[in-house]
């Protein structure tokens, strides 16, 4: 599954998202900045667990789970690539 | 040598809940770099708030509503012409236009120049013939049709289905879900605006908005992206905020290009969950978020006011996404003495040195 954000989104230190094709914005917390930065570097799903693992006290199936939700909810918001043609 | 000031005329000054434009067109004016301007209202009622903004407007003058017909505004306009001097009129309603634009070739012999839309792109570009429109220039519209009798809105709309939206033929757009609601709406709708009503097909999605400015040969002079962030009860944006839509954008040109459109704009789009882009309606006027162009660099109402003169425009290339304009109301305390001056004469000098 692609994990990449959208290219023209602005991501700020505080964890505020702008998607400037929609006027949308958003607020992750510091887990979901983690989690966006990861993938800005280009980290696959797997990796991304794998590196929060490493960083939280917590079981693996368990971060798989929230992993997935939180990717389906940027999808959901448009703010993945490929999404419905939507990145230029 | 002194600089020569463009005495510029500017209507809407309603600056209330569903706002005119004059207001913001009057602060681009005001910010424009390439004149320095002394700035007529031209007023329908003395309560239009920005009739009493000192620093923006200079004087206003009350003149006629549309329905007194174009021989009585051209009258009132020749008087005030004989006192300012005015170089350009920019009108902000949409039912002031169809007079504005019948005025326009008597209005440039009294030395009064516009930048308006030709009455043919102001006729079919009107809500009546918006599915005729977007055949002729290949453009997205949701099935409309206008009616004028109660028999045809329940005919029409159980063909469209429901919901369907029904609209006045300047302003006012309802949400109809059943037939008695459809035919309340008419009856609200035609009591204000008159006839026809349009009935359009309601397309489920997200609004966007576009402003620009036409140079007439089918260039853009500019065009800014716009999603509302906060809507009255009216419907007005309240805050908004610019965006970058590729897509919307493409449309913007095309609109521009296909009509060789003269003058400020409006685009109302719906993006369908689809991804279509319809186009809605267009007002072919400044909108009354005109100020958030003006903020991101593209002052609109100076271009505009330019190409009224017929002075060489730069074409506007950019602007910055994530601006917000956040609107907000203001009390002014004003003496019964100003008011009464312009209820009575007609017309009010703001700034005047008191002895």
């Amino acid at each position: 599954m692609n994990t990449k954000i959208q290219k023209n989104i602005a991501i700020s230190d505080s964890g505020f998202l702008f998607n400037p094709t929609t006027g949308e914005s958003f607020s992750v917390n510091p887990i979901g900045l983690d989690i966006i930065n990861l993938m800005r570097e280009g980290r696959s799903e797997s990796e991304i667990c794998t590196t929060l693992l490493e960083s939280y006290e917590t079981e693996s199936v368990m971060i798989e789970r929230d992993l997935h939700d939180f990717i389906h909810m940027l999808r959901q918001h448009q703010l993945l690539e490929n999404n419905d043609g939507e990145d230029h | 040598m002194t600089e020569r000031i463009i005495n510029i005329g500017v209507t809407g000054l309603n600056a209330i809940d569903s706002p005119g434009p004059g207001v913001p067109v009057i602060r681009g004016l005001r910010e424009a770099t390439s004149f320095k301007t002394r700035i007529i209202g031209l007023a329908y009622e003395p309560l239009e708030p920005g009739i009493y903004l000192d620093a923006l407007v200079d004087k206003t003058y009350l003149i006629p509503y549309p329905s007194a017909g174009t021989d009585m505004l051209l009258a009132r306009l020749e008087h005030i012409q004989s006192i300012e001097k005015l170089d350009v009129i920019i009108p902000n309603f949409d039912a002031e236009l169809y007079s504005f634009i019948k005025l326009e070739p008597a209005l440039k012999k009294i030395g009064i120049s516009m930048f308006l839309p030709t009455m043919e792109q102001f006729e079919e570009r009107h809500k009546v013939n918006l599915n005729t429109f977007g055949e002729k220039h290949n453009m997205d519209v949701p099935e409309s049709k206008a009616v004028i009798n109660l028999v045809d809105v329940v005919k029409t709309a159980k063909e469209m289905g429901f919901p369907v939206m029904v609209k006045g033929k300047y302003y006012d757009a309802y949400v109809a879900a059943t037939t008695d609601q459809a035919r309340n709406y008419f009856e609200k709708v035609s009591a204000k605006w008159g006839l026809p009503v349009i009935l359009q097909k309601f397309v489920k999605g997200t609004e966007l908005n576009m402003t620009g400015l036409g140079d007439g040969n089918g260039n853009t002079i500019a065009a800014v992206g716009m999603r509302k962030q906060f809507i009255t009860d009216k419907g007005k944006a309240w805050a908004g905020i610019t965006i970058h839509d590729y897509r919307l954008m493409e449309l913007t040109r095309h609109f521009i290009t296909t009509t060789k459109w003269r003058g400020g704009f409006e685009l109302e789009i719906m993006k369908s969950s689809d991804n279509t882009y319809y186009l809605m309606e267009i007002n072919p006027r400044i909108p009354a978020w005109i100020y958030l162009a003006i903020g991101v660099g593209q002052n609109i109402p100076e271009a505009l006011v330019n190409l009224a003169l017929g002075r060489k425009v730069e074409p506007y290339e950019s602007y910055e996404a994530g601006k917000l304009f956040i609107r907000y109301s203001y009390d002014m305390i004003v003496s019964r003495e100003r008011f009464e001056e312009l209820s009575v004469n007609g017309e009010l000098e703001n700034n005047v040195e008191k002895p």
